[in-house]
Parts: structure tokens; C-alpha cells; sequence
């Protein structure tokens, strides 16, 4: 199990820096940064100038290798916009995305799944035809458009919520929401399918004929086996709220790792947007690697081969 | 003795999309306490379905009606479903099913799985029921109960996961036990194992059983009464002696003609004409008399009376007499031709497997063929028989060429395979495999199905009249020349795989289990088109098999397999009679036969 685990990490590490290679490249064959920093109507000089400044004569894959050698450091190099380490605005924001982040993925867990369960023990009910409905609305409403209409809900006709900053976890309810939304219609069918099939399997007619019912059956013998494909999924669409996050962010002015995407990008900042390409990265690899140690350790069927 | 069981007029219904299934009708059992109820029927004939409404496990919307259902004088129509399971299924009545693979759950131990019943219903504490179950793991030959505790299924093969589930309803110690298909999914060794294993416990326990089985042979060796199903109602029932030595009902009277049976000299099989009925409407009259040589016109006009035919055994037909014309089994129309050249033949082959644990385990190597020799002759049928996992399979694979084996040389009519191309050996031998609902496509026409390795291999001209003969030679009526395969029962469809592994006229096909998912009476017609075209063609056939009576009927030559290897090699009469390896003879032992044949009862009468 332990070296089942070592080596995932690595393939997950591996996998984080292939990204961030790809990134690196494809960032600086886009955009011409000195440009980008020095503005429109700068003359040559100036841009040269900066240029040389900022090691952007350098051919790119000696920049590369500069820039890794540093993260390998924990040096993600200074933001040309706000003059300050990347690392350190990076982890001063994280804080607001990762609590947006799990709440979201916790609204979802805790609509999708209970809905998915319900509609797959009631097939054809009119339960479950509401959590269809629901799916197809979820899927269909834009993230943004459904943030604008809570905003316009909760925040202006019934105030109840606010709409805008981070500072109490009120503040958050919305846009854990939103965010949460999107990721329902996934989660849910992927329950409700897993659960069906599961409750037609042969070891559930087993269960039932050593006189299990209701819900110790449910919880005995169909929940693990039904829920083992929603993990992965799970850990993926937790991957999707970071970059989900982007979106929601701005439409809820929180200063989050987001947001700080949004502007590094309009504002050609590329150490920052490198280190949080290579951030999100991470995260999405961690999360797949933690899906896979999850389902080994709750299946023996991976785990004893 | 007191009875166990006893069951009135029970019907069951299911609702479809397209109408009202019935699959059970009208049916009433009874089982004395410490018996044996051997229920047997073809596929749909609603056997699993009544065991089913028995223990409350219908499929959701089945609707279940019955004028009497009791268990030991209590009528179980009276409980709710709540005391149902907590007093009936499991305590009372125990059944385990068809498929030991996935009747356990995966993702828990085997000692959760075995001691949750009772624990939960407070009958045992943890410690308690953690030693009974080791007891019983032990009890039903399972080594080391202890270590096997903490295991998972997926670690035990398919035999002692049965073994497993025996003991687990055993945990509650039921009053009766229904095993339905309890050894379907086994090799024969194992199914002799487990049979005898549920019949030691049955008599250690003064259980009463019921035993589902579609294999009559099962049901005559171990269960003293019988109850034969035919489209959801039990046609005749009575002592198994009574029912399979002298059957009253001209279904059970077909059925036992249709068996290859090991016992006697091979001859044609009694086929069934027509097909199984739909249960989607219910039929005024017989349910059998569509199919029946002996039905008249009242047959049609009301349901048949029940009449008693001796002491205890019942049948539901209008005949007071058991019809006694029975057709004389006439002989194989092919003969054993005089050995010709060899068509296929595989020298010292061997194929190696190599598989890892996991996605950086060890490296492992599986011998699934160990230096085979095997010669197939033109005009000849061989069979080659083994268990699951003896490599018969891989064998088949690599003599059609579709496999590359480790080493060793295949060659066709002297032509090493390596260098036939894809047509050229396609047109030399052709496969017929196991299943005939997903070996066909769905969404092809007959007539495109059986023409395709003709357009293959660009001789579509011709395909026309091929196609009609091919159609011709399996007995497929032209009118379904434009059907789908959906629209085709079993039988039908396997000859349609048949028709078009001959369409390209080939030296020789080779044919994977080509009846082992057909009920009797189907297999029997394929049995019998085998024979036909041996007759009417010369063909030279492999036939793999799993089943003993299906080589003794069809098989000039006989190769046993175990472990990749062939251990016996000969004539089918000479290694039947005097088998010399000890596989082989193991083998014989374990097929179930029955102890007399029908036919010496009646010449006795």
C-alpha cells in the first residue's frame, strides 16, 4: 500500500511539471511580456530595456531551467506588477479560494448525493424526475448568469446574503452555492446510476435474502460499493473549483487565488500566472492521487490484487 | 413426517413497458420437513421466479398473489415486510444463487458478510457468531476458516465462494433452503463437490431444500421430488423416481428425449419443434400444446385437468394414459468417416501469458499451453473437453490463427498459418462461439450477417445464393432472410452463426461451447444439425466443450484437457468406457447422470 502510494506521488509530481513546462512555453510564445510590461506605446528602447532587465533575452529553455531551479527552492520569482515574491501573494489569497473551494464542493456533496440516492431508490418517482429536472437546470444555467441571479435574489430583493468581499463566512454562502451548482449534475447521476446498478447486483439479493432491508441494507451493503466512481469524480470537479473559482471570484469580489489569475493574466504578470498554473496543477494531481488512495483503501479489489 | 412447505395457487406478474408478463401461474408445491423438491425447467419457465415470490425478492412492480403460502402451518401472507425479513429470510428460509462471482460482495470480508445476519437480529454477540462461522467455513471444507475470516471474494475461486454462501445461510440455521442454479457457474468437479456437500448438510440438519436447476440429470440424482415447469406452470409433479422414469406429460416425456445421455449408445436427439411461448398473454388452453406431437382440439379450448398418474404424482395434461407411442430413437444419420488427411494441426504449441499484480507488481508467467499436439481430420468430429481455465479456449483462438502462440506451429493442410493471409484463412476455418445473443449484430439483417465473410473477401456476386444454401443447410426458413437478430430466438440464432461460418464453405469449423447458453431442447436441434451436416456435407468439426454427454453424442474423437495440457487423447467409445488418466476419469465420475435409464423402466413396464 505504502509504495502503491510512493508511487503515484511521483507519477503526480511528474505530471505537475510536465504542465508547468507546457505552460511555461505556450505563456511566453503568446504574449511578448517586456511589451506587455512596458505598455502599448513604449519606444524599443524601453522594452529592450526591461527585457534585459528581467532576463527576457535569455533563449526560453535556459529561462525554464532558471525558473525551476528556483521553485525546486520555493522561489516562484517577483511579480512584475506587484513587485513582490509570487509565493507570498499566492499564499496570502490562498486562504479565500480554498475556503470558497470546499465549501462549494461541500454544497455539492451534500445536494447531489442525497438527491442521487433518493431518485436511484425511486426510480421513476416523482422524486426522481425533480432531481432530473434539477440536473438539466444545473447543467444548462451558466455559473455566471446563476451567480448574477442569486446576487439579484438574495442580495437585493431579499437581503439576506452579501454579495460582495470575503470577510465572515456569510459572505461565502453564495458563492459556495454558485460555484457548488455547477458540479451537481455530475455528482448526482453518477449516484444515482452507481446506486441503481448497485441495488440490482447479485450481492444485494443476497443481502435481502439474509433478511437486510431499508437502510441497514443501504448502509451495509450498497452505499461503499455505489460510491467508490463518485470519489474520482468527486476529487476531479474539486480540482474544476479552483479553476471554477476564476469566475465566481470576480462576480463576488473575493480576493482569491482567482482573481489574482484574472488580473496576472490582463496583466501579463507571468511569474504569477506560471506559479498558479503550476498551483492548480498541483492541486488537480493531488486530488486524483488522493481519489485513487481513497478508492484503494475502501476496495480490497485494488488493494490485494 | 410434517409438512415444511405449502404453497396454493400461487401466480406472479410482472408489468413491462409492453404488456403484462406472466411468468408464473397457478402454481402449488408442497415439501415435507427434511425433503427434497427438485424444481426444473428451461429457461423463462418461471422456476427462479417462484423460489423468488417465495422469499420476497421479486423485482420491483411484480405483483404476487397466492391462495396459500405456508411455512410450517404459518401463512407468510399475514406478515408485513418489515417482520417478514426479520423472522423469515435468513432464520427461516436461507437461498443462495446461481452466480458464487458476484453474489458476494466485493468490498467486505468474508467474516463481516458472514456473521452481520445474526448479529444483527441480536441471535449471536460478535465473538459468538465470528466462532460459529469459522465452524461452518470448516464444516463446508473451506481450509484455514480462520485466515479465509478477513479475505475478500475476489480471493477465492468460484467453488469456494459457493462453499462460502452455503455457509452463510447455514449461519441462521434455516428451516428450509432454496439453492437456485447452485452450481450453473461450475465446473463439473466442483458442482459434484457442492451437491454432494448440500445434500450431506440437508440430512445433517433435517433441512428441507428446494433445488432450481435447468439440468434434469442434477435434479434426478438428488432430490426425491420433482416439480417439471413449463411457461410459468408446473406441468407434472411427483417422487423424481416416478416423474423422470416414467413421465406422464408429453413436455417432460420431450424434455428427457432431448438429453444426451452417457448412459446410452448416441443416437438422435428427441428436438422440441417450435419455441418456448411468450408469457405476455395467457393462454386459454395448454401451455404446451403449440409445441405438443399429441395435442387436439380441447387442448387449445380449456386449461388442462390435473390427473393423478400414482401414488403422488400429478400432471397437468388431458391424456388419462401417458401417450406411449413413443417415437423409437433413431440412429446418428453421419457415420464415422474413414480418417482422412489433416486438415489442421498444431505442433507443440505453447502459449505464455504474463500478468502483474497491480500496476507495478511482480511480473508472473502463466502457462496456458504446454507443448499441445493436436490433429483435426477431414470428416472427423473431435472434441476437446476440460474445465474452465485448462487452456481449451486459447487452443481454439491459436488454431483459427486469431492468437500467435509463444512457440510451436500451426499449419492447414500441411500450410504453415503464418503465412495464409487474413481471406485465405478465413476461408479454410471458421469459429462458431458460445453465445449466440451478443455474437451476432444487432443492427445487421440475416441475410448481411451470413453474407459478410463472402464480401470480405470480395465475392459479393455470389453471395446471393450462398447465402440461400448456407440458410438452406442449418434449416433457417426464408423468411427470415431480412430478419434482425433480436427477432430470433436462441436456437435460431446459433444457426444463423452457423450458416455463416459454412457460407464460405471452409475445411473446417471450430466450435466454442456451441450449446453450453442453449436450454435442452435447443441444444438438442443444434446437436442434431451438427449430425445432419456431418451427413449431408462431410464437415470436419472441433467441437469444445465442457460437457461430457455432449461429446459422447456428437464426437468421434476425444482430447481431455487440464492445465494446458492434453492428458488423454482417443477414440470418444474407448476413453469414455476405459479412461486412463486419472483426470479423465475424475472427470467421468463427476458428470451427472441419471442412475437408470428412462427407457429400461418402460421396457420393464
Amino acid at each position: 500500500m505504502l509504495r502503491y502510494i510512493a508511487l503515484r506521488g511521483l507519477l503526480a509530481l511528474l505530471v505537475a511539471f510536465t504542465v508547468s513546462l507546457a505552460a511555461f512555453f505556450l505563456l511566453n510564445v503568446a504574449t511578448d511580456p517586456a511589451q506587455a510590461i512596458a505598455g502599448e506605446d513604449a519606444t524599443p528602447d524601453v522594452v529592450e530595456a526591461i527585457r534585459a532587465r528581467y532576463g527576457l533575452d535569455q533563449p526560453m529553455p535556459v529561462r525554464y531551467a532558471e525558473w525551476l531551479g528556483g521553485v525546486l527552492q520555493g522561489d516562484f520569482g517577483e511579480s512584475y506588477y506587484w513587485h513582490k515574491p509570487v509565493a507570498e501573494l499566492v499564499v496570502d489569497r490562498a486562504d479565500e479560494t480554498l475556503t470558497l473551494a470546499f465549501s462549494a464542493l461541500a454544497v455539492t456533496i451534500l445536494i447531489a448525493i442525497p438527491l442521487g440516492a433518493l431518485a436511484a431508490l425511486n426510480p421513476n418517482s416523482w422524486i426522481d424526475r425533480f432531481a432530473l429536472g434539477v440536473a438539466v437546470s444545473a447543467q444548462a444555467v451558466p455559473n455566471f448568469w446563476l451567480g448574477l441571479i442569486m446576487i439579484i435574489l438574495f442580495g437585493v430583493m431579499v437581503p439576506i446574503f452579501p454579495v460582495s468581499g470575503d470577510d465572515t463566512w456569510r459572505h461565502f454562502v453564495l458563492p459556495a452555492f454558485v460555484l457548488g451548482a455547477s458540479s451537481v449534475p455530475a455528482v448526482m447521476r453518477l449516484t444515482r446510476t452507481g446506486l441503481i446498478e448497485v441495488m440490482g447486483a447479485d450481492y444485494i439479493r443476497t443481502a435481502r435474502a439474509k433478511g437486510f432491508r431499508g437502510w441497514p441494507l443501504l448502509q451495509r451493503h450498497a452505499l461503499r460499493n455505489a460510491l467508490l466512481p463518485v470519489i474520482s469524480v468527486l476529487a476531479v470537479q474539486l480540482g474544476q473549483k479552483f479553476g471554477g473559482s476564476v469566475i465566481t471570484e470576480s462576480i463576488f469580489a473575493i480576493n482569491g487565488l482567482g482573481r489574482l489569475a484574472l488580473e496576472s493574466i490582463l496583466g501579463a504578470d507571468i511569474p504569477t500566472v506560471q506559479m498558479l498554473i503550476f498551483v492548480f496543477a498541483i492541486v488537480f494531481v493531488a486530488m486524483n492521487l488522493l481519489a485513487d488512495i481513497l478508492n484503494a483503501a475502501l476496495d480490497p479489489r485494488i488493494r490485494i490484487g | 413426517m410434517t409438512r415444511l412447505l405449502d404453497i396454493q395457487g400461487l401466480s406472479v406478474s410482472l408489468p413491462l413497458p409492453n404488456g403484462t408478463l406472466h411468468a408464473v401461474r397457478d402454481v402449488s408445491l408442497s415439501l415435507d420437513q427434511g425433503g427434497t423438491l427438485g424444481i426444473v425447467g428451461e429457461s423463462g419457465s418461471g422456476k427462479s421466479m417462484s423460489a423468488l415470490a417465495l422469499m420476497r425478492l421479486l423485482p420491483r412492480g411484480a405483483d404476487c398473489r397466492a391462495t396459500r403460502l405456508a411455512l410450517a402451518g404459518q401463512d407468510l401472507r399475514d406478515l408485513d415486510d418489515r417482520s417478514f425479513t426479520r423472522q423469515i429470510a435468513g432464520p427461516r428460509i436461507g437461498m443462495i444463487f446461481q452466480e458464487p462471482m458476484t453474489s458476494l460482495n466485493p468490498v467486505y470480508t468474508i467474516g463481516r458478510q458472514m456473521t452481520e445476519g445474526a448479529v444483527m437480529r441480536g441471535l449471536l454477540s460478535g465473538a459468538e457468531a465470528r466462532r460459529k462461522a469459522i465452524d461452518l467455513l470448516d464444516r463446508v471444507g473451506i481450509p484455514d476458516p480462520e485466515g479465509r475470516m478477513g479475505q475478500y471474494p475476489h480471493q477465492m475461486s468460484g467453488g469456494q465462494r459457493q462453499r462460502v454462501m452455503i455457509a452463510m445461510t447455514l449461519m441462521l440455521d434455516p428451516d428450509l433452503l432454496i439453492a437456485d442454479e447452485p452450481t450453473t457457474a461450475l465446473d463439473v468437479t466442483v458442482q459434484a463437490q457442492i451437491l454432494d456437500l448440500l445434500d450431506d448438510l440437508r440430512r445433517e440438519r433435517q433441512m428441507g431444500m428446494i433445488l432450481i436447476s435447468h439440468d434434469l440429470a442434477v435434479v434426478a440424482e438428488r432430490s426425491d421430488h420433482v416439480a417439471v415447469m413449463y411457461g410459468g406452470e408446473i406441468i407434472e409433479q411427483g417422487a423424481s423416481q416416478a416423474v423422470l422414469r416414467a413421465p406422464a406429460h408429453p413436455y417432460t416425456q420431450s424434455l428427457l428425449q432431448a438429453i444426451p445421455q452417457l448412459g446410452d449408445a448416441p443416437a438422435r436427439l428427441g428436438a422440441i419443434p417450435g419455441t418456448v411461448p411468450s408469457l405476455m398473454s395467457q393462454p386459454l388452453g395448454c401451455v404446451f400444446a403449440p409445441r405438443c406431437a399429441h395435442a387436439r382440439a380441447e387442448c387449445t379450448a380449456a386449461r388442462p385437468p390435473e390427473r393423478q398418474h400414482g401414488p403422488d404424482h400429478y400432471c397437468l395434461c388431458v391424456l388419462t394414459t401417458p401417450p406411449t407411442g413413443r417415437r423409437m430413437a433413431e440412429p446418428l444419420r453421419a457415420h464415422a468417416e474413414p480418417v482422412g488427411e489433416a486438415v489442421i494441426s498444431a505442433r507443440a504449441v505453447s502459449q505464455v501469458f504474463h500478468s502483474r499484480k497491480g500496476l507495478f507488481g511482480p511480473k508472473r508467467e502463466i502457462k496456458a499451453l504446454n507443448k499441445v499436439d493436436l490433429t483435426l481430420k477431414r470428416g472427423e468430429t473431435l472434441a476437446l473437453i476440460g474445465e474452465s481455465g485448462s487452456g481449451k479456449s486459447t487452443l481454439a483462438r491459436i488454431l483459427l490463427g486469431l492468437a500467435t502462440p509463444t512457440s510451436g506451429e500451426v499449419t492447414m493442410l500441411g500450410r504453415p498459418v503464418a503465412e495464409l493471409s487474413g481471406a485465405e484463412r478465413a476461408g479454410f476455418v471458421q469459429p462458431i462461439f458460445q453465445d449466440p445473443y451478443s455474437s451476432l449484430n444487432p443492427r445487421r439483417r440475416l441475410s448481411e450477417i451470413i453474407a459478410r465473410p463472402l464480401v470480405l473477401r470480395g465475392e459479393k456476386e455470389r453471395a446471393d445464393q450462398a447465402v440461400r444454401d448456407a440458410m438452406d443447410l442449418v434449416r433457417l426458413p426464408k423468411r427470415l432472410l431480412h430478419a434482425y437478430p433480436s427477432q430470433l430466438s436462441g436456437g435460431q440464432r446459433q444457426r444463423v452463426a452457423i450458416a455463416r461460418a459454412l457460407v464460405t464453405r471452409p475445411e473446417a469449423l471450430i466450435c466454442d461451447e456451441p450449446t453450453s447458453a442453449l436450454d435442452v431442447s435447443v441444444q438438442a436441434q443444434i446437436l442434431n444439425l451438427l449430425d445432419d451436416l456431418r451427413a449431408e456435407m462431410g464437415l470436419t468439426c472441433l467441437i469444445i466443450t465442457h460437457d461430457m454427454a455432449v461429446v459422447h453424442q456428437i464426437a468421434d474423437r476425444v482430447a481431455v484437457m487440464y492445465q494446458g495440457r492434453i492428458v488423454e487423447e482417443g477414440a470418444t467409445a474407448q476413453v469414455l468406457s476405459h479412461p486412463s488418466d486419472a483426470y479423465t476419469i475424475n472427470l467421468l465420475a463427476a458428470a451427472p447422470r441419471f442412475e437408470t435409464k428412462p427407457e429400461e423402466i418402460e421396457v420393464a413396464e
